[in-house]
Formats: C-alpha cells, structure tokens, sequence
C-alpha cells in the first residue's frame, strides 16, 4: 500500500484494521488495502486454477476404473473439482478481476496451480492415493481458510470443505480395499502411497522461515497457521490412518516424540519442490497444454451459446460488457 | 486502500475483459430455496450467456447434494445496492429509536402474557 498522508485513507485503513481485528469479515464493496486485495486475487486465483487443473490427473482413470461403483464415484468427484474451481474463481472475481482474465493468466503460465498435479497418475491406486493424502492435505490448509477474513473466501471455502470429506473417504476406502486384496493389489497401494506421501506433504507450501508472505498474511487473517504447523497437524492425522490400511510410509525418521506430543518426520527434497515450481515436473507442460486445448476446443460452445442469447434477445444474453456497470 | 470495485454484490467488474480468452458471459447471482417453508438465500455467482443456461449451471454447480428445492438467477448488473460503508448514514434512522423495541418498555413486575 502506497504511503500517503491523505487523511479520508489513513481513517479507512484504520477501519480496515479495527474490523479484521475484531473479526468482522471483509465484503466486497469494503475499502482495503491494495496489497490485501493483491494478495487475496493471487490465492483465490492460484487455489481456483489447482481445482481445474486437479481434475485432470485423476480424470485420467475414469474410463478405466475397475467397476461401476467406483467408476461413479470418480465422476462425482471430478466434478466437484469443477464445482471448487467455480466457487472459486466467483470469489475471485468480487475483488475486481474477470473470469476470462484468470484464465488467460492461468494459461499463460502468468499465475500458477499447486504443484502437485504435475505428478502423474500411474496406477488406478493412484486414484486412492489422491483423495486420502491429496484431498487430506487440502482440508487440512482448508479448514481454516472457512474462518479466513474475506467473506466470499470463506463462504467459498465453507463448501467446499463440506464437499471434500467425501473425497478423502473415497480415495482412503479405495486404498483400504486394495491393501486387503492380492499381493499385487496391495503392492500398488503402497507403491501408490510412496509417490505421493512426499509431494502432499511439499502441498503445504515452503518452511516458515523461507515463507516471507505468511506473516502479513496471518496478521490480515488470511491465514490462521503456519505451513509448518498445518504441515505437521497433517502428519500426527496420517500416522495412525496409515497404519489402520496396514501401508506404511516412505520415511524412515518418523517416530513419535513423546515430548512435543508429535511425529518428527525426515527432511523434504525442497530442490524437488522448486524443480516442479520451475515448471520441471514431469507432467507440468502436459496439464497445461491439456488445459489450453480444453479451452480452445469449447471455444465454439461458448460462442454458440452467446449467439444464441444474442439472438433470442434473452436477458442479459450478448451483453457481456454492459454487466460491468 | 481501495473499494467498490464491483457492481452492486461486488462481482462482475472486469466482465467483459478481453485478452485470449475472449469476453466472459454475462454474470448471474444464484438464489436457492434449500426446502419448503425457507426463503431463497443467496448461493454465489456464476456466468451464462441467458437465464435458462444460467439456471441450468445453477443446479449443477449450486444443488449437487439436493441443497435446494427452488433457484432463482438474477442478473447481477439488475442489483441495486446500499453502499457497504457502516456508518453510512442511509441506516442511521434505524440507530437512535431504541423505542421501536419491546425491551425499550417497563412493565410492572407480575403483569403477564406481555
Ligand atoms: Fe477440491
Ligand atoms: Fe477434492
């Protein structure tokens, strides 16, 4: 935020203020701070383009999903993924920014998704893998956004977590059925988990101390915790769930520190980590270009429907630049 | 600081932003009525080029688990809304007339059904 003498911003910065520390959510129309309203485009818009692009890894098993049931199931999930992008991308844009504009950020690689769909999906227990240690870390970052100060964040944030749990059982009772299956079963399960163990737990973004924007972050309520510390509320969560599949976990420091009342876990590959950021994973250019081609390949439908409306002379039909009134 | 950036719900400013993508559909707020006897109660946004597709993304992205028994699409250009400031005197008449609640009254102790 520009330094400014200006006394009506001084007294709505001091509003500001006042109302995230008491609080009270921020709605759209509200005075905030420039930097708060960069930093909320950015996150929305980040979290809004890892719901779409995550369809992808996962939409790769639905033709081949081992039975009806579960075939159903991925669909519903898939689709819900769609549906978080949405509600997201709606949020996002009550802070001033049009829906064409993220897209086109997004496939221009000026904004970017979590890099963990830049791993691919190799075995149908990957599917499983996804929704327990995937969608598991996404509600543990989740679950406090809920309380996050800006309103539409957070009412975006409410459903989704609503949606999410189902996710996780899903992708864990899949993972359970196999881990009780032939040998071969149970060694793609755990072949599965081994993969992905690492990279969710990388979902938590960097250590707090190369973390500079976390602090301002949590000051503004954004944020409630620390990476590190949701990092490690997600590990004490998936020790025990672990077990309980009989799989175990690709890392031999873990142990139970009876002191701090946590499980210590060994130290993460950030080298990999940024390699992935750097756009260096092994399926980084593959989503994207995947996500363009889906874009470009529905560009006659939206066309279509426009003209249609147009056409019709339907409200609000055609007049996509008189609504920004 | 800045504010008001967006149409009466705060959405749809940049609608109709170009670039590759090309201009966005036009912005619809979702109403839902989650059962009878409730009133419809505002869900979120969405784009469609005309209502009837409107309602159409309405209940695929708003009523997936049977959250609503009725949705309403409004244009959200066609909201008019108060400003958002709290101290906006618009609602200042509502602030001073404590008399307007039944608590504002003193009633003798034991009189009942009052
Ligand atoms: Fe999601
Ligand atoms: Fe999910």
């Amino acid at each position: 935020m520009p330094v400014t003498d200006d006394p009506a911003t001084t007294a709505a910065l001091a509003r500001f203020e006042r109302a995230v520390a008491a609080e009270t959510r921020i709605e759209p129309r509200d005075e905030m701070p420039d930097a708060y309203r960069a930093t909320l485009v950015r996150q929305i818009a980040q979290h809004a383009h890892s719901e779409i692009i995550g369809m992808q890894p996962e939409a790769n098993w639905i033709t081949r999903a081992p039975s009806l049931r579960r075939k159903a199931i991925l669909i519903a999930k898939v689709q819900d993924e769609a549906g978080h992008g949405l509600y997201l991308y709606g949020a996002a844009e009550t802070l001033g920014v049009g829906r064409a504009e993220l897209l086109d950020k997004l496939h221009t690689g000026r904004q970017k998704y979590s890099s963990i769909f830049n791993y691919p999906t190799l075995t149908w227990a990957d599917v499983g893998a996804i929704g327990w240690l995937v969608d598991g870390a996404a509600i543990t970052n989740q679950v406090p956004l809920c309380r996050c100060s800006y309103g539409p964040y957070a009412r975006a944030m409410v459903r989704i977590c609503k949606e999410e749990s189902f996710h996780q059982r899903q992708g864990y009772e899949l993972l359970h059925t196999l881990a009780r299956g032939t040998a071969e079963q149970r060694a793609m399960a755990q072949d599965a988990v081994d993969r992905w163990w690492w990279p969710s737990l990388m979902m938590f973004g960097p250590p707090d101390g190369d973390s500079p924007r976390t602090e301002r972050s949590v000051a503004w309520r954004i944020k409630r915790h620390t990476n590190d510390e949701l990092r490690q509320r997600f590990v004490d969560i998936c020790v025990p769930q672990a077990a309980s599949l009989g799989l175990t976990l690709p890392d031999p420091a873990l142990r139970f520190d009876e002191a701090r009342g946590h499980w210590e876990f060994g130290a993460i590959d950030w080298d990999e980590f940024r390699a992935v950021l750097r756009g260096e994973g092994p399926c980084n250019e593959e989503r994207l270009a995947q996500r363009r081609r889906a874009h470009e390949e529905g560009a006659w439908v939206r066309e279509a429907a426009a003209a249609y409306a147009a056409k019709r002379g339907g409200r609000g039909g055609g007049e996509g630049e008189e609504v920004a009134a | 600081m800045s504010g008001t950036t967006g149409g009466a719900v705060g959405a749809g400013s940049a609608s109709g932003t170009s670039g590759a993508s090309g201009a966005d559909w036009p912005l619809w707020e979702v109403f839902v009525r989650p059962r009878r006897g409730l009133a419809h109660t505002h869900a979120g946004s969405l784009h469609a080029p005309d209502a009837e597709l409107a309602l159409r993304n309405a209940r695929d992205l708003f009523t997936r688990r049977g959250e609503g028994v009725s949705l309403w699409v409004v244009p959200a250009a066609a909201i008019a809304a108060s400003s958002p400031d709290e101290r906006d005197p618009f609602f200042a008449p509502a602030a001073d007339k404590p008399y307007r609640h039944p608590t504002f009254y003193e009633v003798p102790d034991g009189v009942r059904h009052l």
